[in-house]
Order: structure tokens, then sequence, then C-alpha cells
């Protein structure tokens, strides 16, 4: 059962409105309901061909040598597609907003560097004869040490993965091979804290498993251009890979999309269409590119798997006083969107808390798995995994109800995140409050009388929580913050307004007031 | 030999858009001859009702009923370039160029309206049925569909508009994080309760009860859809999900659905969900974006109640019955963790 | 090696060539053309492909489609009468049982075959009869309850 609460935060909504907010049927259920909706497969073209790809059989090997002349005249068969046949067999999604480097083929010719890669097209009659096809295909190979483990790949001596990132991890800002966020003095935290937890956590791949698998359809059209339709989440994205790999200009390709079985972040990598409209051009019929749900799941990009490092300091009065987060995104053997995730987990740290002393790195590290790509939470999910995990060991820790330990810690209106903004439009207490109502869960009064409008900022009673201390020059420990809590105590009273709010904290021991790097995405357009 | 029940919290946020932004999104809109609106996008629905939403949102900017609106996409040939449906970014962003698009066509639509009712554009007011009124005397009218004529035909004017929506791209600095991840939060708070039995290691969800804060919900049945949806998906990759049962390990993985566990509808429980709105400043209406964040705390809230059932920890996910009978084991039985 | 082949599809008599093995969904959509019928995984576990055949629902990518010569099949291309929707379509609307729309035809004639032996399902007999085909979007809840709505509303039951 759903319900609103309409009566919390009404005083900054205006509800006067007419079609906003109404239960308006979906534009498309009649066409659900009907089998009508036409979804990208749902285009029968005459003389339609179909294109199979060879997988690579070894996590990383060398190719010695490739031979598909049986193949190539087996029944059905139109053509073969080489890695030689691909324009541009080097890419990298985000090179579209100038984020990393070109790291993976299209087509694998001398090495393979996950099982699965695709190393070779046949485009046949029926799907039938293109595997038959496919069989026939001989390739040998010389395998090579492969590394499976984000920890493993990170040690001197590991095999390296992927020839762009030879130190198997991403390179950020030209230099470093993770980002960092370092807000206050974590050691200095650390060592006032009272309690300290420590503990590693692991998330396991995930299939995206959408009931439409990935595909694409490309047909020669009348004018000299191809229509592709597909199944992407992000249609330009995926056109101009598509052009920039068939070295096409990209008004030659008419993408049609929009009605898609099932995403959740498994139909950004624009995998099959590159090649089908290769297909297409080598062939000048149209040819669809269907991943089958094996393929789906033994090659299809998951959700790589997070390790993920917390270690956690807090006062037996409630407080998290430091939090320290180690982190290694598996990207599989390409880059993909993982090093997008990586600084979006950074940007997640430490959770909607209030904490004033911060530290991470996190890597984006390359292994011999399928490419990892990005899922519904993507850089997120995992952290929030760790941190609210974290959260209820330092609660049983300390002794406190972990829904009132949560809303101690919560980050409210005005209070400064370690990226240095302040925090606002804040609302996570007033969630508390309801799902705690409503769960029958018993919060003491002062829980139930919070409010994220209130004592957050540094002007305010949370004055001492809001601001990094500098640590070099910090000899005595901090006042003690001022929400206090422990057994049947009545709040303190807030401090009477003093001085205007400190600026911007300086992290501590940097030499900050030198001018910024440039943004991690280079020479990107504003 | 016994079933232990325990209850598990987690509170989390989740930042709309494309981290950092920089992710555009535009629209355009405009109206056939008799007062029919068409939304032009590219923007991609996956099943999460894009199609829907900017239609309620256009209809609202433009002051028409939703019927009058249709949005046609996803074709690169007439829909203008859209980052794509991903990083709960489509309500906001996409709505917002939506808003934008809208605003222009509605200032044409009501300057030919006022052209017509020889009034200043300023004197009116649409109904939101299909006319176009004088405020204060709503019996000198005109219906959409006429001044859609007239502009055409007549005055020579096109009513439509375009829109973008973009989030200025911020830097990241190298040695601190300093960053503006994003403009806006939706939040969530979920309490679990579940049921362990101590001699299989199952864990069976026996309720959920959350509550989400989301901005502004543009269609309630559409944001229910996102909620109930995802929080199965979180029960899901809680419990069940993987292809690598031994990560890093790479071998005894499914090779289909059969293989690769999920919850079926016998597996699925009550979930009592309150919604909350805290408008965004820079929200579409206020409002932000619940397709992944319904998700997110199911999984630790799941670990914890576990906890709380028999006291283990089990730190890898998915929680299989043989992870916790191995904690169990090595514990030396089931102890509730009572608070 | 190609095999006529002929069968009724939701009514009418149909004729077409299948290649030796070839299965039914195969057969339904590129043959004879019938886009209803999805596909989800071809390996007969995530019940997409449902059809019904003479009544039984069945999982067509498991099916050869030289055994249904002679049989009647029916897809949710032939649920609805002309305008009129089948009272499953139409709660599935009310309640909103659908998102991305993929698993949907499948789960209509999943249901469709429960309800046409069985018109006043307890709750349990619809989970179970949907136990076979997998929702990524839902979470089942909405469509469980508009079978029984579907069950409980219309009296009047298709042949």
């Amino acid at each position: 059962m759903l319900e609103f609460r309409k009566d919390i935060f009404a005083d900054e909504r205006d509800d006067n409105l007419k079609e906003v907010g109404q239960p308006t049927q979906r534009q498309d259920i009649l066409g659900h309901v009907t089998g009508t909706s036409a979804f990208y497969d749902d285009h029968r073209f005459a003389n339609l061909l179909h294109l199979k790809v060879l997988r690579s059989p070894h996590a990383h090997a060398r190719i010695r040598s490739i031979d598909d002349a049986e193949a190539s005249r087996a029944p059905g068969v139109k053509r073969i597609i080489r890695a030689a046949d691909v324009p541009v067999n080097l890419n990298t999604l985000l090179s579209l907003i100038q984020f990393g480097k070109d790291d993976e083929p299209s087509l694998a010719s001398d090495v393979v560097r996950y099982k699965g890669e695709p190393i070779l097209g046949i485009v046949a009659t029926s799907e039938r004869a293109a595997r038959q096809a496919l069989a026939l295909v001989r390739v040998s190979y010389d395998p090579l040490p492969a590394v499976f483990d984000v920890e493993e790949a990170l040690k001197p001596g590991a095999p390296s993965v992927n020839p762009t990132y030879p130190k198997n991890t991403f390179e950020y800002h030209g230099k470093y091979d993770h980002q960092k966020l370092r807000f206050g003095d974590v050691d200095a935290g650390f060592a006032q804290a009272e309690v300290v937890v420590e503990d590693r956590y692991q998330m396991s791949p995930i299939e995206h498993a959408s009931i439409e698998t990935n595909g694409s359809i490309a047909v020669p059209d009348t004018n000299g251009r191809f229509i592709v339709y597909t199944s992407t989440q992000a249609l330009f994205f995926s056109l101009d890979t598509a052009a920039k790999i068939n070295a096409m200009p990209s008004n030659q390709l008419h993408f049609i999309g929009g009605t898609v079985g099932g995403g959740f972040g498994g139909k950004v990598d624009t995998l099959t269409e590159p090649l089908v409209i290769l297909a297409a051009r080598l062939t000048g019929a149209p040819v669809r590119y269907r991943l089958s749900r094996h393929e789906e799941m033994q090659f299809g990009s998951p959700r790589g798997a997070e390790r993920i490092y917390v270690k956690d300091g807090v006062m037996k009065n409630g407080r998290i006083i430091a939090r320290q987060v180690r982190a290694y995104f598996d990207s599989g053997a390409y880059t993909r969107l993982s090093s997008y995730a990586v600084v979006k987990c950074v940007a997640h740290i430490p959770g909607p808390y209030t904490i004033p002393n911060v530290h991470a790195d996190v890597f984006c590290v390359y292994t011999n798995r399928t490419p990892a790509t990005a899922m519904r939470g993507f850089g997120v999910t995992a952290l929030d995994f760790a941190l609210e995990c974290q959260m209820d060991k330092l609660a049983v820790a300390i002794g406190m109800d972990p829904l009132e330990f949560r809303m101690l810690n919560v980050y409210r209106d005005g209070d400064m995140k370690a990226h240095r903004r302040e925090a606002k439009n804040c609302a996570l207490i007033e969630c508390a409050q309801v799902a705690a109502g409503k769960a029958n869960w018993p919060l003491r009064d002062e829980f139930r009388r919070m409010s994220s409008r209130t004592g957050g900022g540094a002007g305010h009673a949370g004055a001492a929580r809001t601001v990094a201390p500098a640590a070099a020059t910090a000899t005595a420990r901090p006042a003690a913050p001022q929400r206090v809590t422990g057994p049947a105590q009545t709040p303190p009273p807030a401090p009477p307004r003093s001085a205007p709010p400190p600026p911007a904290p300086a992290a501590a021991g940097s030499t900050h007031g030198a001018p910024r790097f440039s943004s991690v995405f280079g020479t990107r357009r504003r | 030999m016994a079933k232990h029940r325990g209850r598990g919290v987690a509170t989390i946020n989740y930042p709309i858009g494309m981290n950092l932004g920089g992710d555009p999104s535009q629209a355009l809109v405009h109206s056939n001859p008799s007062g029919k609106f068409t939304v032009a996008l590219s923007s991609i629905d996956l099943g999460q009702g894009m199609k829907s939403v900017t239609r309620q949102i256009c209809a609202e900017t433009l002051g028409v009923p939703v019927e009058d609106v249709y949005v046609d996409t996803a074709d690169s040939d007439t829909g203008p370039h859209c980052m794509g449906s991903f990083a709960s970014r489509g309500t906001h962003r996409v709505g917002n160029a939506v808003m934008a698009a809208a605003r222009e066509a509605r200032a044409v639509m009501m300057e030919a309206a006022a052209e017509e009712l020889e009034v200043d554009p300023g004197d009116l007011e649409t109904d939101g049925l299909g006319s176009i009124r004088v405020k204060g005397a709503p019996h000198r009218s005109i219906s959409v569909r006429d001044v859609a004529i007239a502009a055409q035909f007549r005055q020579g004017k096109t009513i439509s508009g375009r829109g973008i929506f973009l989030v200025p791209l911020s830097d990241v600095d190298p040695e601190t994080g300093e960053m503006t991840p994003a403009t806006c939060y939706a939040h969530a708070c979920l309490i679990v309760e579940v049921e362990v039995d101590d001699e299989t290691g199952e864990v069976t969800v026996l309720k959920m009860t959350s509550a989400y804060e989301i901005g502004r919900a543009i269609n309630p049945k559409l944001v229910e859809q996102q909620l109930v949806g995802g929080s199965w998906m979180g029960m899901s990759h809680a419990l069940y999900e993987t292809p690598e049962p031994y990560y890093p390990d790479m071998r005894n993985g499914p090779r289909d659905f059969g293989e690769y566990l999920m919850p079926g509808p016998g597996d699925i429980c009550p979930h009592d969900i309150t919604v909350l709105e805290r408008p965004a400043a820079d929200g579409p209406f206020g409002a932000k974006g619940p397709g992944e964040m319904c998700a997110n705390p199911v999984l630790p809230a799941v670990a914890n109640a576990v906890f709380n059932a028999v006291g283990v920890r089990v730190n890898e996910l998915p929680i299989t019955p043989e992870k916790i009978l191995r904690a169990l084991k090595a514990r030396g039985g089931a102890a509730a963790h009572s608070r | 090696m190609k095999t006529p082949i002929q069968f009724r599809l939701n009514g009418e008599d149909v004729a077409t060539f299948a290649d030796g093995g070839a299965n039914l969904l195969d057969v339904l959509r590129e043959s004879v053309g019938d886009l209803s019928v999805k596909g989800g995984c071809w390996q007969g576990t995530c019940g997409s492909c449902t059809v019904l055949i003479d009544g039984a629902p069945r999982l067509s990518c498991l099916t050869l489609a030289e055994s249904c010569a002679g049989r009647s099949i029916e897809t949710v291309a032939g649920l609805r009468r002309g305008p009129d929707l089948h009272p499953l379509q139409s709660a599935f609307m009310e309640r909103f049982a659908a998102q991305c729309g993929y698993c949907t035809p499948g789960m209509l004639m999943a249901a469709k075959a429960l309800l046409d032996r069985n018109p006043n399902p307890t709750r349990q007999d619809v989970v179970e009869a949907l136990a076979g085909n997998i929702c990524r979007c839902t979470g089942y809840e909405p469509i469980i309850a508009a079978v029984l709505d579907a069950a409980g509303g219309d009296s009047r039951r298709r042949a």
C-alpha cells in the first residue's frame, strides 16, 4: 500500500496543480497489454540477415592464428567480419565526453582479455546458420596468466590486463591511480574516538536480467543512410559511439528506439549497434544482432562487484567523528563506465551524515573478467550497503538504538558536507520519523521532535560538528557536540548565536588556496 | 531448530542526475493545426514511465488537458539530443527541458489568444480543460483549437517551443575530492522484518515499511510502480542474485534464468510505503527521481534484520542460506540480538 | 528443408513453412508475423513466450513448431475482440501492472489459462499460475491484484 504525507513540507510546496500529481493512465499501457508496443525487434524486413559473434574461451590469451576459411564457405554465410574490417577498432564509451582513453576493441585481434570477448563476426541467413558457421572457425591461443581479484590485480607483479592502463588502475587527473576524498583529519578523529569499528564488505556482480536482451537491427535506407532499431537506454550515446567506430558522419545514422524491455543500466554500453551497422554496410542488407539470454548471462556486462573497507570512529554519546573508506571497483578488462562510477562513489561518501573527518580512496581496477557496467544505483548501492551495515554495528557498539543513532548523525539543512558543499533540501529525519511511526519502532521524544530544517549549519547548535578541525593546530579535544543523548536526558539548551559561520574549512595538512586542477573530464566544453 | 524474527533499518539518500552534472536533455513541443500538442524527444522509456511523466509535465505547463498532449520518442531524426535514461535523471532533466519548451509554446499560444480576444496576454489564463479565458471574465474565452487555427492561418505564428536543461559540469579536486555531485537528493528510510530459519538458513522477508522523499510525485501510480518494483529488486540483490556464487572464483555460475535466482510472486511481502515531498529548487514542479534509490535501502536493512534475528553478520552479498548456516555454526548457534 | 504446417491462430486458419526443428516462437514471430509473442530467454526459463495450445499454457520457445499442426494456438494478439479488451487487459491497465511491458504478453496468457479453467482463483492459485513468468520491473504485486480483479469483476467469460 502507498500513501502520501502531504502535510510534511507542505509550506514548501504549491499543490495547486491540475495534471501533475494525477494518477493518469500510462501513455503506453494499452500497447503493453495488447502486445503492440514496438520493441526494437518488433520490426520485420525481407531478407533479414543475422550476426553472431565468436567469443574467447580464455580469460587472457594471445591469439596466435584465426582460420575462418571453412566457416566462410558454410551454408547461409554471407560475410565474415574480422578485426581489420572495423574502421576504428579502439574506443571507450565516455570518450564522447572526453573522459578516459580509448581502450576497448570491438573485435579483438592480438590479445583477448576476458572470457567472452568478441573476436570475429559471422553474418548469415539465419541465427542457426551463423552459429553453425562459428563452430567451424579455428582459433589457436597461447593462454596468458590472468588475474580475477581486485586486490591481487594491484599487487606488484600482477598480470597486466589492459595495455592502456598497464598498472591495472584507471588514471585520474592524469596522475593518480584512484580518486580521493579528504576532509578534516581522520587520524586525529580516530585518536579521539571512543570506539572504532572496522569491516570489509563484498558485493556480488549482478545481472541486469531485463526480460528483453540487448539487440539492434540495422537497415540500409533508401538514401544511403542506415536506420537502426535499438534497445539502447541512451539514443545519441549509442548513435555517436557507433558513428565513431564506423568512421561515419553521425547524420548517416537514423536511430529509432525509446520503447525498451527493461534496462536498469545494462543497455548503455552500445554492445550491438557498432557491429550490426558494419554488417549492414558490408552486406547491403538488413542485419539483426541479438544477444541470446545465454550470451547476456555469460558475456553481457554485469554490475561490477565492489569491495569496500570502512573504518569508523564514534563517541559514546553517539556522534561519528571519523569515517575512512577504501573501495575497489572491479571494472573487468575494460573501462566502460566504471571510471565514472568511482567518482560517483566518492561523491556519495560518507553517506547522508555530517561527519567532521572523512577520508576515502576509491580505485577502478582492471581484472580479466567481463567488463562491468552501470546498474541501478551505480556507484552508490554497494556503498550504501557497507555504510548502513556499519551504522548498525556502531549503534550496537555504543548501545544506542540504530534508528536514533542515524537520526543523530544524519545531515540537516546547512551542514557542511565532506565535498565542501552545504547540505540543503534534507529530509531523512522526516523519513525516519514516518517509517518508525508506521512500523511501531519506538523513538524517544526528542527524536520525534527533530527536523531536517533545524539544528544544522555552522551558526546553530551543531557548530562543532560541521567544521572540519584543522588537525595541525588542534591540541585540545573539540568541544563535546551539543546534541548529546543518553538515557533519559533532557537536551541541553541551544547555545547563543555567536560569531558568523567560519569560512569553508581547509583540509588538514593541505596548502589549499592554489588553483584547482582542471576538470576530470579534461577539455570539455562548458 | 527454530525460526527467529528480526528487524533492520537503513537510511539513505540518492543523488539525482548524472554525477557532476554536464548531462543535458532537450525537448521540442509543438501544436498541430487543431490545438493538439506533440512533445518530440529522444529520451528512452525503459518502463519507468518517461513517456507518461513528460506528458503530464507538458500538459501542466501548457495549461491543457493531458489528453491533448502526446509524447513521441525516440527518433534521432526528430527528437533533439537527450543524454539518456540512467542515473535517475529522467524526470529531473527531461522534465525540466519539456517544461522549458512548453513554456515557450504557451507564451506564443497566449499571445495568439490575446490577439484574438483583443486583450493583453497577461489578462488571460488557461482553464486546463482546453480553453483560454480572461481572468475574472470567464465568459470571454476562446478554445485552444481556435487559437491554433488563428495562429497558423491568420497570424503567422507557430505555437511551438524549444527547451534544454543542463546542470553545469562540476570540477573534481584530485586531492580533496571537492565537487558538486548533484543539485538535489532523494531520501529514504526503510525497515524490514525477516524470519530466519536456523536449520535451513533461509531468510523470509515478512514485511517492509518505508518512507521515501522524492521532491514531487508527478504521477503517484508511477511512483508506486518504482517503489514497489525497486524494493523487490533490492530484496532480490540482498538474498538471491549472483552470477558468481563464489566471486572472485568464476565457476558454478548460472547459465539461464532457472539458475539465476530471483524472488517470484510467492516470495514477495507486503510493503507499506509513505511518500514525502520536499521539492527540489531545480526540479520540475520540485520533482526528483525515485528510479534507483528504491532498491538501495533494502540490502543493508535485510542484513541488519538478519543480525537482529540470529546474531550473525553477513558482509558479503547475496545473503544465502549457506552463508547464514556457516556463520551460525561459527558462532555456536543462533541468538537474537535485542535492542 | 522446410515443412508445411497448418494450425489455428487466434481463431483463424494459418499456413506456413517451418525449418526443420524450428520452435513455435520463431515460427509465430518470423514466419507468421505475430509479433505479440515475446522471446526473453529462448531457454524455457522466463515465461515471456507463453502461448495457449489447445487451452494449455506452453512455452513456445521450447515447443517444436511441427508438433503444433492442427492445434489451436492463442496469443495476446487474439485477446481483444475488436475494440473490446479482455477483462484481464483492462485489469492490467487499471492496476498499472506493466512497466516495460515485455513480460506482459506472457503474463496475460498464463493468467488467461488460469481463469479459463478456474474462474474464481485464490491468491495462491494466481501465484502458482504466474510462478513461471519472470517480471523484472513490477515486483509482481500489481499483476497478482490485476488477475484477481479480472476474476472477481467480470462474469462474462470468454470461450
